[in-house]
C-alpha cells in the first residue's frame, strides 16, 4: 500500500496502458497486488480442498485397507501392494493441495493419478480373478471424479500463464542507493544469475541477453514503464522477444533508518513452457528460490563490495550446482565466468608471492 | 595441499587437495600452524548435521600466518601471525554492526539451506556443513580465509600457538556461554558438560564474578580437570544432578545453569534410552537431557544459557517450567569476533593461560587417528592439536591425570 500512495495514479496509468496492449504480464507497480491477480476463482479452491480431502480419505483406505479396496472394486486382492503404494500417492497429492497456495499443480497431480487408476483397473480387467461387473463400477467412479479433477484443474491453472517470482530483502543502504545502483541495468548480471548482459541502448531502451534452459542464449528488449527515482522501477519487454517478461522493484525506506527493503516482482514466460518450467523447478530452479538468492547475491554486493563465494559454492547455490567445500582447482576457477572480475591477476599474485619471498 | 576431508559418518581421511587461492578481494591466505578438533566436529563425525558432502574439509579452529591477502584486505600483511575465528563475517550488515557476528548476513551463501531448516540464516562457519556456507575448513595446511579484514587477529610473538589458539572458537565460546549468566556477586553456577568449553565457561564464570561453580560430567579426567578450574563437582553417573544441587544451594537451586553440552547429550537410565531411540528412529534430532536437567534445576527467575550446539528439533521440552518459574533462556553461536580482542588482553595479563585444555598433540596427517581418540576420550584425550607439518605417528600426550582422578570435593 505505501508503494501506491508514494507512486500516486502510476498504477492505475500502468494498468490502462497494458490492458489496452492487451498483454497479460505485470499490471500493477505495487509489489502486492500482483499477486492477487489470477488467482483461482473461491469455488475451484473450494472443489479442490474437497479434492483434496477424498484423496486424504481414499489413500489411507488404500494404505490401511487394500484388500477392501480390492474387494470393492473387483481387482484381485494379490494387488494390495501395488494399492498401497496408490494410497501412498493419493496421500501426496492431498497433502500438496493443502500445502500449496494456488494447487493447480496437486490437482493436475491428481488427474494424473486417475489415468493412472484407469489404466490399473483395465489391465485388471484381464486377469481371471477379475470380477469385471465391480471393476466396470469402479472405472465409473473413477470416471466422474476424474472430471471433477480436470475441472478442478483447468480453472486453477487459468489466468496463470508464467511464472511469477517476487522476493523480499531488506538492505542497509538508503533507498536512493539501493535504486541507483538497479536503475543502471548494467549491474544486474553482477547478481542475477541468469542474466549474462545488459546494455543501455540510446533511446532509453535496454537489450537483455540471459542464459536459457540447455545452454541456450534468450535475448530481448526491454523498455521503462515507470522510473520514481528512488522509489520504483518497471519494465517490460518489447514485441519479439525470446522471453516475454516484466517486472517491478519497489525500494522502500526501512523503518528506523536501517535502510531499504527491497521488494522485486517479476513475471516471464518461460521459453521452454510451463512444461520446461516445471521440469526445471524439479532440478532445483525454483523461481522464487532463484529470486531470493539473486537478492541476498545484490545485498552482498552493495554490503559487501562483491559477491561472497564458498569453496561449495563457486558453481552456484543450487542443490546440484555443490561441489565438496574444498579449494577449486585453478582450471575451474578460469571456467567461471561470473568470478572474473573478483579474481586476482596472475601478476598481482606473483608480486604477492615475490612480497612473501 | 594435505587436508582433513570428512568421507562419511565417522569416517575422515587426510587427502591431497588444490591449495586455497584468493577469490575475494577481502580473502586472505593463511598457512596453518596449528588446528583443533573441536566437540562439535564430532556432531559433524557423527553425522548429525544434515548437508555434510563427502570431500568437505573440516576444521574451524585454526591459527597460522598469513601468505596472501586480496586487494581490499589492508590491516594484515604477509607475514602476520592471526588466530581466524570460527564464523565468517562481513562486519559491514545489521548485524555485524550490532556486534552478533555469528548471525553476518552476508557470509553464507547457501543461506536458503538454513532458512529452510532453521527459519533464518545464520553466519557461514568454516568446515561445518554446506547448510553454513561450504567453505572449506582450516585441518588443513592452508586455508582461505574470507572477510580477512575483519576476522582474524594479530597474536604477539610471545604467546605460544597453543596459548591464543583457542581464541578462534572454544574461549569465546565458553566465555560468552557465561557472560549470557549476566553473573553478580556471590552468584552459583552451575555447568552440565566439562569438555573443552565447559572449561572455559567455568574459568570465565569465575573472571566474571561468580561466586561458586558447580561442573557436571562423568568422566574423572574432565572432572579433575574442572576440579583445578576451583570448580566443584558433579559426576552424574553416581550422584542425581538435581537433588545434589538443591542439596548444594538449599534448595533454591544455582543462580544460572549453562548447558555446555548440546545435541548428544549422555544420561543415566532410561531416559536416554528413550531419547537415542527417538534420534535413531528420526523422531528428534538433538538428544536434549542436559538442557531439560538444567531447566529443571535453575532457580525461580534465573537464567539458561545454552551454548552447547543444538541442530535441530528436541522432544519434551519442559516449557512450563520455564514460563512458570520466570527463566530467562539465552542461546547463540559465539560471536567470536566481539571477544578475541578483551580475551587476548586477559592472556597478555596471564589472569587465563588457555594451554591447560590441551591433552594430546598429533600430527595432521593422523586426524582420522585423533577424532577416534576424542570421540571414545581414549587415552584421556580432553583436546587434541593438530600440527600441519608434524612427524606423523608421534603422539605427544601434554599432560596425565592421577588414577583415581576425583578430589575431595567431589560430591557423592
Amino acid at each position: 500500500m505505501v508503494a501506491r500512495q508514494q507512486t500516486g495514479g502510476t498504477p492505475q496509468a500502468f494498468r490502462r496502458q497494458q490492458n489496452n496492449q492487451g498483454t497479460s504480464l505485470l499490471n500493477e507497480t505495487n509489489y502486492n497486488v500482483g499477486s492477487h491477480r489470477g488467482l483461482p476463482k473461491t469455488n475451484a479452491k473450494r472443489l479442490a480442498k474437497g479434492l483434496g480431502w477424498f484423496s486424504l480419505g481414499l489413500g489411507m483406505t488404500e494404505l490401511l485397507a487394500p484388500r477392501f479396496i480390492a474387494r470393492i472394486s473387483g481387482v484381485p486382492e494379490k494387488r494390495s501392494n501395488v494399492i498401497r503404494l496408490y494410497g501412498l500417492r493419493e496421500i501426496a497429492s492431498g497433502i500438496g493441495i493443502f500445502a500449496q497456495k494456488n494447487p493447480a499443480e496437486a490437482v493436475w497431480s491428481r488427474v494424473a493419478g486417475d489415468v493412472l487408476d484407469l489404466t490399473s483397473l483395465g489391465l485388471a480387467c484381464t486377469s481371471s480373478e477379475a470380477n469385471r461387473g465391480r471393476i466396470t463400477f469402479a472405472t465409473a467412479n473413477v470416471l466422474a471424479v476424474t472430471a471433477l479433477d480436470v475441472i478442478a484443474a483447468r480453472q486453477l491453472s487459468s489466468g496463470n500463464a508464467g511464472v511469477h517470482a517476487r522476493a523480499s530483502r531488506m538492505i542497509n543502504l538508503d533507498p536512493k542507493d539501493v535504486y541507483n545502483f538497479f536503475r543502471d541495468f548494467r549491474n544486474l548480471p553482477r547478481f542475477m544469475k541468469h542474466l549474462e548482459s545488459v546494455e543501455e541502448l540510446p533511446d532509453g531502451r535496454s537489450h537483455w541477453v540471459a542464459k536459457g534452459p540447455a545452454g541456450m542464449s534468450v535475448e530481448w528488449d526491454a523498455e521503462i514503464v515507470a522510473d520514481d527515482p528512488g522509489r520504483v522501477i518497471t519494465w517490460r519487454s518489447l514485441e519479439n522477444s525470446d522471453v516475454d517478461n516484466a517486472g517491478a522493484v519497489v525500494f522502500e525506506p526501512a523503518p528506523g533508518g536501517r535502510g531499504t527493503i527491497l521488494k522485486v516482482n517479476i513475471q516471464y514466460d518461460p521459453p521452454a513452457g510451463v512444461v520446461g518450467a516445471t521440469v526445471a523447478r524439479l532440478f532445483g530452479e525454483e523461481p522464487n528460490q532463484q529470486l531470493e538468492d539473486d537478492l541476498r547475491r545484490l545485498k552482498q554486493v552493495l554490503e559487501v563490495g562483491e559477491v561472497a563465494v564458498s569453496d561449495a559454492t563457486i558453481f552456484g547455490t543450487g542443490y546440484f550446482e555443490q561441489r565438496p567445500a574444498q579449494p577449486p582447482a585453478r582450471r575451474e576457477l578460469q571456467d567461471r565466468e561470473a568470478l572474473k572480475d573478483q579474481l586476482p591477476s596472475d601478476e598481482r599474485r606473483l608480486e604477492a608471492r615475490r612480497a612473501q619471498q | 595441499m594435505r587436508a582433513t576431508c570428512w568421507m562419511g559418518k565417522t569416517m575422515v581421511s587426510v587427502q591431497d587437495v588444490p591449495d586455497p587461492q584468493i577469490i575475494n578481494q577481502r580473502d586472505a591466505i593463511v598457512r596453518i600452524t596449528s588446528t583443533a578438533i573441536c566437540g562439535s566436529d564430532l556432531h559433524l563425525y557423527n553425522s548429525f548435521i544434515p548437508t555434510m558432502v563427502a570431500g568437505d574439509i573440516l576444521g574451524h579452529e585454526f591459527m597460522g600466518e598469513v601468505v596472501e591477502v586480496g586487494r581490499e584486505v589492508t590491516n594484515l600483511s604477509v607475514g602476520d601471525r592471526v588466530v581466524v575465528p570460527f564464523p565468517i563475517a562481513c562486519g559491514r550488515c545489521f548485524f555485524c554492526k550490532q556486534q552478533m557476528f555469528s548471525l553476518c548476513e552476508n557470509s553464507n551463501p547457501n543461506a536458503w539451506m538454513a532458512e529452510k531448516m532453521f527459519g533464518h540464516s545464520p553466519a557461514g562457519i568454516f568446515g561445518y556443513s554446506h547448510l553454513t556456507g561450504g567453505y572449506a575448513g582450516g585441518q588443513a595446511e592452508y586455508a582461505r580465509v574470507p572477510f580477512a579484514d575483519v576476522g582474524p587477529i594479530k597474536v604477539p610473538s610471545h604467546l605460544t600457538d597453543e596459548q591464543v589458539l583457542f581464541l578462534s572458537d572454544i574461549f569465546p565460546t565458553g566465555y560468552m556461554g557465561a557472560e549470557m549468566c549476566d553473573i553478580k556477586p556471590g552468584d552459583t553456577i552451575a555447568i552440565w558438560g566439562c569438555g573443552p568449553v565447559g572449561q572455559f565457561s567455568i574459568r570465565s564464570a569465575f573472571l566474571l564474578g561468580a561466586e561458586r561453580v558447580i561442573a557436571i560430567d562423568m568422566v574423572p579426567e574432565r572432572l579433575q580437570m574442572a576440579d583445578e578450574g576451583g570448580a566443584e563437582t558433579i559426576n552424574y553417573n553416581e550422584t542425581n544432578v538435581y537433588e545434589a544441587l538443591m542439596d548444594m544451594t538449599g534448595g533454591r537451586g544455582p543462580d544460572a545453569c549453562i548447558d555446555d553440552v548440546g545435541m548428544e547429550a549422555h544420561a543415566p537410565g532410561p531416559i536416554y534410552a528413550y531419547d537415542r531411540l527417538k534420534q535413531a528412529m528420526m523422531l528428534e534430532t538433538d538428544r536434549p537431557h542436559a538442557l531439560r536437567e538444567a531447566i529443571m534445576c535453575c532457580r525461580n527467575g534465573g537464567t539458561v544459557s545454552v551454548i552447547g550446539v543444538y541442530g535441530g528439533l528436541i522432544d519434551k521440552f519442559p516449557m512450563g517450567s520455564v514460563m512458570n518459574r520466570s527463566l530467562t533462556i539465552r542461546t547463540g553461536q559465539a560471536h567470536v569476533q566481539r571477544y578475541m580482542r578483551p580475551l587476548l588482553s586477559l592472556i597478555e595479563n596471564g589472569d587465563i593461560d588457555p594451554s591447560f585444555v590441551v591433552t594430546h598433540r598429533m600430527s595432521l596427517d593422523d586426524a582420522p587417528q585423533a577424532y577416534e581418540m576424542f570421540k571414545h576420550r581414549k587415552d584421556d584425550c580432553i583436546k587434541v592439536v593438530l600440527k600441519p607439518g608434524m612427524n606423523g605417528q608421534s603422539i605427544e600426550k601434554t599432560r596425565s591425570f592421577e588414577p583415581t582422578g576425583e578430589s575431595d570435593k567431589t560430591i557423592h
